[in-house]
């Protein structure tokens, strides 16, 4: 059953749930953090409308900078302008920033530990017709290797909102992952959102333990909360945590988890090679080793389609979902 | 109005005892690079001694002129600078790229809080001081008082991230940035243009809407007149061209690109380095 406590939209499993860009509660939510904080900046790389940043730069004009197609200096510029006191989001696709950026970022943002936002638009398969070139499916694994760095992959447009306006109030290198497409509304305004903080949205009836811990991020999350939702019916016992801040990693909530089911899968949009779910091997190889099992994409590039068709082609749809599921659940040993 | 004599003569004095100084430090440290920071140790004397408004007792003093190094491998340069003119004891200086040390091989601000930025890998010092010149335009106007200087070396032209952040400056017209490049034509592989050819390098920056100025960078006198035409720049920001001589204080090494990354260490090349520099070792 949904978990009441975190207020999620009472729509979620219905024909109708209604869809929004995850990246628009980003240019929502800078407003917002811009409302109350005029040392918030934004910066952005020819992009400002499909990135959403055009919301800031109406608004706030003189607090905009348009940067060019010029991702390496952006990132660097905002070390700059963090440096003497702003708050500067800077935004482009991930596959631009931070994929072409990297280095910009590691060494003026993170390894000066200079409070820059990095939005990233366009992350993941989902993209589309684009193409593998667009489509950046590496961002995770090549950010959370750099010290002092913080990462958010929100699961809708209300918690990118969230995590936009926190993040300009944490003071550390920050980076959101955002999905272009309309994607399922799971949490309302009123659902918890801290950064650090993985939430628990889906657990069995009546407090009974759990035999199957999901842990999803980002626009997947819809798809295994429906999954969790039949495996409930067929009397399965299931609680998934949606795991929204991948970096520092809710390591209680995801051992505690692993204690309780004995059998872990994840699900991203993402590479499994340095993706979330490796995150969370890390920590359970630690502290609490259990049978896991990946949803994510195999160590292949992207290409054009529809989101659905490339979600369902690098086997990342419910009934992959499900495999994974049945596949652990053999390796159980308790 | 031009330098005193006496300016002058004490602007030189410092140099030629920090100029002592990055030689003892890398001979101590038996790695490092000896051409640029002994080529910039006229502009760094003048900047830090007579020209930034600085205060080595209150690092952060808000106030204060930007001053980000962009080839963070001359930062023996600028640790002996900063040392003479007040921000840690001279003594510390022989612990360059030891554990531990403030004075990392290359400058990292976790280490040494006073400096502005950290750098090391080339061509994102101009962008960072981009970004400190706009910032500070977005709460002060465009005469806020302050200068934003970045140092930078020619080589590291060659990386493209320095021709984005040129055309930004450019276009925002961001008239308080003065840019200082270190023009002593090598690089690690080569003469510069050999390697990778710079020039026209005034005509380059020229085009991209900036005022160009090129000078002796050893010369105080012509140093100063730069800076104060810089300074005096409406609407555009400024870069000088220094041209210097690469190891500049050790005639045996000058103008040799073999000494671009490397320190003085056989007997004799220590020999050489500490005569050229009237170094007596008790």
């Amino acid at each position: 059953m949904i978990n009441p406590n975190q207020k999620l939209n009472p729509k979620i499993f219905d024909k109708d749930i209604e869809s929004a860009p995850i990246r628009r509660g980003f240019g929502e939510g800078l407003v917002l953090a811009g409302d109350t904080n005029k040392n918030v900046v934004g910066l952005c790389s020819d992009l400002s409308e499909s990135t959403t940043m055009n919301l800031f730069k109406d608004k706030y004009p003189d607090r905009f900078v348009e940067m060019g197609i010029a991702e390496q200096n952006m990132a660097s510029v905002a070390s700059g302008m963090a440096a003497m006191g702003k708050i500067p989001f800077i935004t482009s696709y991930a596959m631009f920033s931070p994929g072409r950026n990297w280095e910009q970022i590691r060494t003026t943002i993170c390894y000066n530990n200079r409070n820059v936002k990095i939005a990233g638009s366009h992350a993941g398969v989902s993209v589309g017709p684009d193409g593998g070139t667009h489509q950046a499916i590496e961002d995770i694994a090549i950010l959370r290797a750099i010290p002092n760095m913080v990462i958010i992959s929100p699961c809708d447009i209300n918690e990118a909102r969230k995590a936009t306006i926190a993040c300009a109030l944490n003071n550390n290198p920050t980076y959101i992952r955002l999905a272009r497409n309309n994607t399922p509304v799971i949490t309302s305004k009123e659902s918890p959102f801290e950064i650090g903080k993985a939430q628990l949205l889906f657990m069995p009836k009546d407090n009974k333990r759990a035999e199957i811990g999901i842990i999803a991020t980002g626009a997947l999350l819809h798809r295994a909360l429906k999954v969790a939702f039949e495996l409930e019916n067929e009397g399965k016992l299931v609680k998934v945590l949606n795991l929204s801040t991948i970096k520092p990693l809710d390591e209680d909530s995801v051992w505690k988890l692993a204690h309780e089911t004995g059998a872990i899968v994840t699900v991203e949009e993402h590479q499994i090679l340095g993706g979330m779910g490796s995150a969370v091997a890390e920590c359970l190889a630690r502290h609490y080793p259990t049978p896991m099992e990946f949803v994510g994409i195999k160590d292949k590039f992207g290409q054009s389609g529809t989101p659905e068709e490339l979600i369902e082609h690098y086997g990342m749809g419910e009934k992959d979902i499900k495999n994974a599921i049945k596949k652990v659940m053999l390796r159980k040993t308790k | 109005m031009p330098l005193s004599d006496e300016k002058v003569q004490f602007l030189y004095e410092k140099a030629y005892s920090i100029r002592q100084s990055i030689v003892e430090m890398l001979i101590e440290a038996k790695s490092g690079h000896t051409a640029g920071s002994l080529d910039m140790a006229d502009v760094f004397s003048y900047l830090y001694f007579y020209a930034l408004k600085h205060n080595p007792q209150k690092p952060d003093w808000p106030y204060r002129d930007r001053l980000v190094l962009s080839n963070g491998h001359i930062c023996p340069v600028l640790y002996a600078t900063m040392a003479h003119s007040g921000y840690f004891p001279v003594s510390e200086l022989k612990t360059l790229r030891k554990f531990g040390s403030k004075l990392q091989g290359h400058p990292h601000r976790e280490f040494l809080p006073a400096l502005e930025n950290s750098s090391g890998p080339l061509g994102s010092g101009l962008s960072q001081i981009v970004g400190m010149a706009l910032a500070d335009r977005m709460d002060f106007g465009k005469t806020s008082g302050k200068q934003f200087v970045c140092l930078m070396g020619d080589g590291e032209l060659n990386e493209g991230q320095n021709w984005e952040a040129i055309m930004l400056a450019g276009k925002e017209k961001i008239q308080n940035i003065i840019v200082i490049i270190d023009r002593n034509n090598i690089q690690i592989d080569g003469f510069t243009e050999d390697v990778m050819p710079l020039n026209p390098l005034a005509d380059k920056w020229r085009a991209f809407n900036w005022h160009v100025q090129e000078i002796d960078g050893h010369n105080f006198r012509a140093i100063d007149e730069a800076w104060g035409q810089a300074k005096s720049v409406f609407d555009k920001p400024s870069v000088i061209i220094a041209n210097t001589i690469s190891s500049k204080g050790i005639p045996a090494f000058e103008r040799k690109y073999e000494w671009h990354g490397k320190p003085p260490t056989s007997s004799e090349e220590i020999k050489i380095a500490r005569e050229s520099l009237g170094i007596t070792i008790k």
